[in-house]
């Protein structure tokens, strides 16, 4: 029943292009399919460890930044008057770097942040994503700063005995979205229903318990902060090579407020929360400049999202699951926090 | 040597408004155990207040800056009231998150009822300066000076030498004993939420007219408060203080000997170095952190 459900949603999301004809609303869809894979990769960690990181957004921005320099190159000089210079390589080699070094970006931080918890853990991530931006703003030689890197490639894509095609358009880029997002999902999937994903949920329920029943807390938490900075950066680089011009701005603190909200508004520690969440929280925007001011759909959103937390703490998957409840067992749910 | 007595100047007048801003959130999280990310924007409304106070209802510029306190402390006690009331219970994270909603909120009324273009107040001190030898510096930052002190000294004899601070103090040690023992943690909770809201609309109060006063000024200003209270220890009014005075030491020293361009990197820089280093802060009682 529920594998059918997900076969139908995977269809009836493939289907969109042939129908939507709409440019403005096929570019919000593919935007909107990048932030959900980013809010996935959120929801690893804040649904299932318990870990609320608001500087997720550096890891989706140096996915992009990682991907387009290495697609277009460079010539910078380091401190002592060493000069690095990079030809431009294929764009699927820098999409895989961008998932590389996000990821190891994912561990440094995740040594130095979980040494914390709670209010100061939350602070930490934010300073990184600040030192980040900040780094991408001021070194002009690399990141060029607020002029932005522009004229990125497109992804291509080879086919054998066709050549290669380069995915410009929209409906390309939708696609190629709608793949690598089943593929993180997938990988979330298994990790989540796995032992790893149980000794999350663990450490999140009580921490000192899962300590004591001989689970290893710090190496669990950086293999989920790992994984979750590997598939924000590969979101990152889905973004620099669609939108084909990125500035610092990626670095800001709203998208990572945006990815929170679409996670708890779906429901965190469920697989489909995000992707619920993602689609509400993406298409407010779309729906809401018909009629306000940026400013009045900014007071909207901010709004909408103190009244989601008043009204719906657990999120719209779990108060769907437990209205029909369908909770099938194996379904790798997060269990949720008593009812108070 | 002239160049680093400047400074050392700067920074103590800097220093006074940043301890001010890391004193208000430190209480709030101290006693309510809330990370209140709306504190760049009570800084902003302070700022504006103000502007609205002297430039536009034409009030001296003295009364302008009780009035923009006064309505700080309002502003905070209804935010209080209408988003934290009802989340008493909740863990750190939901709080934070109505938190982040109301910045945004806030922070696009502002944009909304006074645009993007950024206000500048005039005070009654103009362009003069005080010079002493190689230093100079202007009569207004004197004065921004002097009234940060003031405020501060304020708020430790509020905490220490009153009533209500006692009640506070006891709020921050134990919640349940403090309320066997009578005390109204309902008001504990409103009164410091005000005071520390208040606290911060007089840093942007006395801030938004040294430079000038845009929408997007509490952003920077939230962090810089947070970078003052891990610095000092969550929760110890003292150690903002201090960290207050620490935060622009370090970053006039890096704006004036490295880039200014990472000047404001410098608080980010500090919280990572105290969390790896010293992870209670500098000043806080132990507390369990991780």
């Amino acid at each position: 029943m529920k594998r059918l459900l997900s076969w139908l949603a995977v269809l009836a999301f493939a289907s969109i292009p042939l129908w939507l004809n709409d440019p403005y609303l096929l570019n919000a869809c593919i935007t909107t399919g990048i932030f959900i894979i980013a809010a996935m990769s959120l929801n690893l960690l804040l649904g299932y460890t318990g870990q609320l990181s608001l500087g997720h957004v550096a890891f989706f921005g140096i996915g992009a930044y990682v991907s387009a320099l290495t697609s277009l190159g460079f010539d910078v000089e380091l401190f002592g008057g060493i000069r690095v210079v990079h030809q431009p390589w294929p764009v699927w080699t820098g999409f895989v770097l961008a998932v590389v070094i996000a990821g190891i970006c994912g561990y440094l931080v995740g040594k130095l942040s979980f040494r914390v918890r709670g209010a100061y853990f939350v602070i930490v991530t934010i300073s990184f994503a600040e030192v980040v931006r900040l780094v991408a703003l001021n070194w002009v030689e690399l990141t060029q700063g607020p002029l932005a890197l522009t004229s990125i490639p497109p992804f291509t894509l080879g086919l054998p005995g066709l050549g290669f095609f380069e995915l410009y358009g929209k409906i390309a880029n939708f696609y190629l979205v709608l793949v690598v997002g089943l593929v993180c999902y997938v990988v979330i999937s298994r990790l989540t229903k796995s032992r790893v994903g149980r000794a999350m949920v663990a450490l999140k329920e009580n921490e000192s318990l899962a300590v004591s029943v001989g689970i290893d807390v710090t190496r669990y938490l950086i293999l989920a902060a790992v994984t979750s900075a590997g598939i924000a950066g590969a979101a990152g680089s889905l973004y620099a090579h669609y939108l084909r011009i990125i500035d610092p701005d990626v670095f800001m603190f709203l998208y990572t407020v945006t990815m929170v909200i679409m996670v708890i508004t779906g429901g965190k520690g469920t697989l489909a929360g995000p992707i619920v969440g993602g689609l509400i929280f993406g298409f407010i925007p779309v729906i809401a400049r018909s009629f306000a001011t940026p400013e009045l759909q900014w007071i909207l959103y901010g709004a909408l999202m103190i009244l989601i937390v008043f009204v719906l703490p657990q999120g719209i998957v779990p108060a769907i699951e437990r209205w029909f409840s369908v909770t099938d067992k194996d379904e790798g749910r997060a269990k949720l926090e008593p009812v108070k | 040597m002239d160049e680093f007595l400047q400074h050392i100047v700067n920074m103590l007048i800097l220093g006074g408004t940043y301890a001010l801003l890391g004193i208000g959130l430190t209480l709030i999280f101290g006693i309510m155990r809330v990370v209140n990310f709306a504190h760049g924007e009570l800084y902003t409304f302070g700022a504006y207040f103000v502007y609205l106070a002297s430039a536009v209802l034409g009030l001296n510029f003295f009364l302008s800056l009780v009035v923009a306190l006064a309505f700080g402390c309002m502003l905070g006690a209804a935010i209080e009231f209408l988003l934290l009331r009802p989340m008493r219970g909740a863990d750190i994270d939901t709080t934070m998150i109505v938190m982040i909603g109301a910045m945004i909120v806030m922070q696009n009324t502002e944009q909304y009822v006074w645009g993007g273009v950024a206000k500048s107040v005039s005070t009654p001190f103009g362009e003069s300066t005080l010079v002493i030898g190689p230093v100079s510096v202007a009569w207004l930052r004197v004065f921004v000076f002097c009234a940060a002190l003031a405020l501060i000294a304020g708020s430790y004899l509020l905490i220490n030498r009153t009533k209500l601070g006692k009640a506070m103090r006891a709020t921050f040690q134990d919640r349940d004993t403090a309320s066997l023992m009578g005390v109204n943690i309902q008001f504990i909770y409103m009164a410091t939420f005000a005071i520390g809201s208040s606290l911060a609309a007089a840093a942007g109060a006395l801030l938004g007219p040294v430079y000038v006063i845009s929408p997007r000024m509490g952003d920077i200003a939230s962090l810089k408060a947070f970078a003052i209270a891990i610095l000092g220890g969550l929760g110890s009014i003292g150690g903002a203080t201090i960290g207050g005075f620490i935060l622009a030491f370090a970053e006039e020293l890096g704006a004036g000997y490295i880039s200014s361009g990472y000047r404001d990197a410098m608080g980010f820089l500090i919280i990572i170095l105290v969390l790896m280093f010293k992870p209670t802060g500098l000043f806080a009682r132990s507390e369990r952190i991780g």
